[in-house]
């Protein structure tokens, strides 16, 4: 595994680094983002079908702050993973990285075709993502609740350092649950981590079920304020409400709250049936079902039902 | 903000059953069905038993013993220290709580909560740490314990079990509702063929002996018992004079059948799934060395690195810790 992209430095898709002042939020970006979104869901797809089990709902639901993220949002170089003064991406729900790789070989920090052996024994590609294997990986993670307090370091290192970068954190809901959060969330106000956003995937769903039936976390904007934060509501599937919220907290220089941004999302968001149904957690679609669901995600009416004997036995073991 | 989802064990959209996988646990980990029966068990012996889990309840089949005994289960969400303590809390009320997580998790994140709030303060809680090894695969470091049977065996007051199987766990937990210390049971993923069809008793500290054998005795754990069992069969068939004890309590050792195959064979070769360092290997080498025996110990297992990720059973075969690579490892020794 090559710890610098060897690929050729394509051109950076949104221009060589982005400006705290950004460019008019126009009708051509926000169909950009959506299209990265699409390319989201449709990899996620196709590299879980080399896994043969994996969590498509997870990162279906928050495959808009994805690509608002690395296509807007943030900082970035193209093919510089370490460059110091980048922002930071750091996920508690570690398990929807499958979701981010191809964004991080499209922004030229691994070669693409790793893509291809997500997964398979020797390739660096996991289900949680790693930062001791994959460029472009700000930090690992996979057991959830720690990512919070990793991020808040990030930002005492960085002021130490006179960098000024920007920290992400992405986390589940169910995540809420985890006693480490609150902790990184009393410490981050008290630092004055201004440039901590924390963002919440508030899909209502974790792996034994409803979040608020397993145990709820509500009131959950709340709670945020009491701890100190500047707390923001949003959709979490509209391109376009997140990349203003996100350019405004950039533009924010003077802010000294850290900012949770609580993204209201469906899980298994773009495939119907995988919206309804909380057992998809886990799945892994078989190529007839693969088809209706790519089908669905590009804005076909979904198939009907496709009734067939058995699966083909993956090799997920 | 979200419609109800349904939460079935079958689809109910228009999708291939077959590619639905998730809540069918008996096809797909009937290994794990195990737990919650021999929880039921007990209940229906009259045990105080209360079962949690930290939102894995499909993971470890314990949703089986929740649909059937609602008011005796807890479940935590995700927050596995908080589990640990509260069972702690809850042991001292005379309930007797068996409360499950991945082993990464349980014995890795909630280590302190478990020495000091269990061990130390001596309440029999039962905990169970599933999935342990590297049976995660391709989830990663964070999901794979290989460093769990070191820590909880140098815990003192700590009871420590790896059973090879389901019907193993079972009399284990059926054991336990006479055992007054707290127990760590280390268990795989429940697709393990099981090596017992059925076993009346379980003693604690007593291991199982297989085979004998002068040549070598494997001395193996959990989930490495089967393959253990499948390599010992075909170099035995082939005129080798090999031994297998399954040495399913970690603590309290039985230092009698390590001493006897020491005794008998010229080699002694651990196999776990775990760090070679102190887990089965190095309880079997503290005894060897202290009694000085005669014979050689080798220690197989994950050689004290971070595994690779990759399908379970393809990580089997690259740390040979399946029945072929065990083999091969025995004849490497032996030749
Ligand atoms: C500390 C820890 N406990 C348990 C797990 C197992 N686990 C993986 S995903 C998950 C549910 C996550 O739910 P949520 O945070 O709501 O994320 P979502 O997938 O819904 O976005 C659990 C319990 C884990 N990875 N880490
Ligand atoms: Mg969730």
């Amino acid at each position: 595994m090559p710890t610098t992209a060897t690929a050729a430095p394509a051109p950076d898709p949104m221009g060589a680094e982005r400006t705290l002042m950004p460019a008019p939020l126009t009708p051509e970006t926000i169909a950009h983002l959506e299209e990265r979104a699409r390319h989201v869901r449709l990899e996620t797809i196709r590299l879980i079908a080399i896994a043969k089990v994996g969590h498509y709902s997870s990162t279906f639901s928050c495959a808009e702050l994805f690509a608002t993220l690395y296509y807007d949002a943030m900082r970035l170089r193209h093919g510089e993973p370490r460059w110091p003064d980048r922002d930071r991406f750091l996920m508690g729900k570690g398990h929807a990285a499958v979701g981010l790789y191809p964004l991080l070989a499209d922004w030229g920090f691994f070669p693409k075709e790793l893509l291809d052996g997500y997964t398979r024994l020797g390739n660096p590609l996991g289900d949680h993502p790693d930062m001791t294997k994959v460029p472009g990986v700000d930090f690992s993670s996979g057991s959830i609740g720690h990512a919070l307090s990793a991020g808040l370091g990030m930002v005492m290192g960085g002021r130490m350092m006179n960098r000024r970068f920007d920290v992400y954190v992405m986390l589940g809901d169910g995540e809420m649950q985890e006693g480490q959060v609150w902790e990184a969330a009393m410490a981050a106000a008290h630092q004055k981590a201004g440039n901590l956003i924390a963002i919440v995937d508030r899909n209502g769903y974790q792996l034994d079920g409803q979040v608020d039936e397993v145990m709820g976390i509500e009131p959950l904007a709340g709670k945020w304020r009491a701890f100190g934060w500047e707390v923001h509501e949003v959709d979490g599937h509209d391109v376009a409400a997140l990349a203003t919220l996100f350019r405004r907290l950039k533009q924010d220089r003077t802010r000294e709250k850290p900012a949770c941004i609580i993204a209201r999302t469906l899980k298994g968001k773009g495939v119907g049936y995988m919206e309804r149904e909380a057992g998809w957690h886990l799945g892994y679609l078989a190529p007839e079902d693969e088809a209706a669901a790519i089908a669905e995600i590009m804005g076909q009416p979904a198939s009907p039902a496709i009734p067939r004997e058995a699966a083909a036995q993956g090799d997920a073991r | 903000m979200t419609a109800p989802m349904t939460v079935t064990d079958t689809p109910t959209g228009p999708v291939n059953p077959g590619s639905w996988q998730y809540r069918q646990l008996n096809s797909r980990a009937p290994g794990l069905s195990y737990l919650s029966d021999a929880l039921s068990a007990l209940v229906a012996d009259g045990h105080p038993v209360m079962a949690g889990t930290a939102d894995l309840q499909y993971s470890n089949g314990l949703a089986r013993f929740a649909a059937r005994h609602p008011d005796r289960f807890v479940q935590f969400g995700i927050s596995e220290q908080n589990m640990v303590s509260a069972a702690a809390g809850i042991a001292t009320t005379g309930v007797m709580p068996f409360v499950a997580t991945f082993a990464s998790f349980l014995g890795l994140l909630c280590c302190e909560q478990i020495r000091m709030d269990i061990a130390y303060s001596a309440l029999p809680v039962r905990l169970i740490g599933h999935h342990a090894g590297i049976a995660l695969g391709f989830y990663g470091t964070s999901h794979h314990a290989t460093e769990d049977l070191a820590i909880m065996r140098s815990i003192a007051g700590l009871t420590v079990v790896n059973p090879a199987d389901g019907p193993q766990l079972a009399a284990a937990i059926k054991a336990s509702a006479d055992h007054p210390e707290p127990i760590y049971f280390r268990i795989g993923r429940g697709q393990e063929p099981n090596v017992y069809e059925d076993l009346p008793d379980f003693q604690f500290g007593k291991a199982i002996e297989h085979e004998t054998g002068s040549d070598l005795t494997v001395i193996a754990c959990g989930t490495m018992v089967h393959p253990c069992l499948e390599a010992v069969r075909a170099l035995r068939a082939s005129g080798l004079s090999v031994g297998l004890i399954d040495m399913h309590t970690i603590k309290p050792l039985d230092r009698d059948a390590v001493l006897a195959a020491a005794e008998r064979s010229r080699v002694i070769l651990t196999v776990e799934e775990h760090n070679i360092l102190g887990g089965l290997g190095g309880a079997v080498a503290e005894v060897m060395a202290e009694a000085g025996t005669k014979a050689l110990l080798i220690r197989h297992g994950i050689r004290d690195e971070y595994s690779l990720i990759a399908p379970p059973t393809h990580l089997y075969r690259h740390y040979q810790l399946d029945a072929a690579g065990i083999e091969t490892v025995v004849r490497d020794i032996l030749a």
